[in-house]
């Protein structure tokens, strides 16, 4: 089964990336775009529909605590 | 300890080495046991590619899991570069390592002040003096939460500082946007040590600079 998984960045730390993304919108003329934010999305597909193993994956290893939050969206075949 | 796409170990083992008596070997990830040591050396590279987040997979290597125990003993560690970002994956020191604020992979040589002279990686350092070292990193820029800075500061944590060549942690000579120009920083224990620039690559006279090899000097016994 399939689950997937967005990573981002917790509030309130820097993203140059983000940043950089957000000047390259407003040079191509998108003026209204007010701030970037860049995350991960990750598609696991695991063997038995065992929702709590993608919680713990995410604990362990998918997501940094000190630094990311994790959302597990959608579980399916 | 080497890891995949660890590529300091060399120029670690080398600069070890120059300390008289040091007896320096290479202990490949997979392994499980140690052996009889007195220093572990996380060396600089790009572990697992730095795939997911730098460190985030090394953390996980089966020699980890003895490093830490070592750890918890009050066995001395050193991690350089990719080895800090894995001591704070393996979280056995707090904190994180972003991506350097100019998303710019930096290398050059930076001035360090030494905070702590009295850590067994530092004993050999005088109190205030500034090293010269080279950095070559993309994601050095030292983060924590305002508690857990506060800690480090308070405790006196933080092992070396960004600095210019007079000693002030000015934001010009803070070259990825560390929180208080944090270089390096020491668990509460004063045993796990982790910094981002390379005393392996300032340890050879032929360099023309040796100020990295204060700190290997420091683990003679």
């Amino acid at each position: 089964m399939k689950t997937k998984i967005i990573v981002t960045l917790k509030n309130g730390i820097l993203d140059p990336q983000g940043k950089t993304v957000e000047h390259a919108l407003h040079s191509l003329g998108f003026k209204g775009v007010r701030g970037v934010r860049i995350g991960k999305y990750i598609e696991i597909d695991t063997d038995s529909s065992n929702g709590g193993e993608v919680e713990e994956m995410c604990k362990k290893l998918l997501a940094n605590p000190v630094t990311e939050n994790y959302e597990i969206r959608s579980e399916g075949e | 300890m080497v890891f995949p796409g660890s590529n300091c170990d060399r120029d670690t083992v080398l600069s070890a080495s120059f300390v008289p008596g040091a007896n320096v070997r290479r202990v490949w990830h997979k392994e499980t046991s140690l052996g009889d040591v007195n220093v572990v050396i996380l060396p600089g590279g790009f572990s697992y590619g730095d795939y997911l987040r730098c460190g985030a997979i090394a953390r996980f290597s089966p020699i980890m899991r003895a490093v830490a125990e070592f750890a918890s003993k009050g066995g001395i560690v050193i991690g350089i570069c990719n080895g800090f970002q894995i001591l704070v994956e393996s979280q056995l020191l707090p904190g994180a390592l972003l991506t350097n604020v100019s998303r710019k992979f930096i290398c050059k040589n930076v001035h360090l002040r030494v905070e702590r002279t009295d850590l067994p990686h530092t004993r050999g350092i005088q109190q205030g003096k500034i090293l010269k070292m080279p950095i070559a990193h993309g994601d050095g820029n030292y983060f924590a939460d305002p508690a857990t800075i506060d800690m480090l500061e308070k405790n006196k944590q933080v092992v070396v500082r960004y600095c210019d060549e007079n000693g002030d942690a000015t934001p010009a000579s803070n070259p990825n946007g560390s929180i208080n120009n944090i270089a390096g920083i020491c668990n509460e224990h004063g045993n796990v040590f982790g910094l981002m620039p390379h005393p392996d690559r300032c340890s050879d006279a032929v360099l023309g600079n040796t100020d990295g090899l204060e700190v290997f000097r420091s683990f003679a016994p």
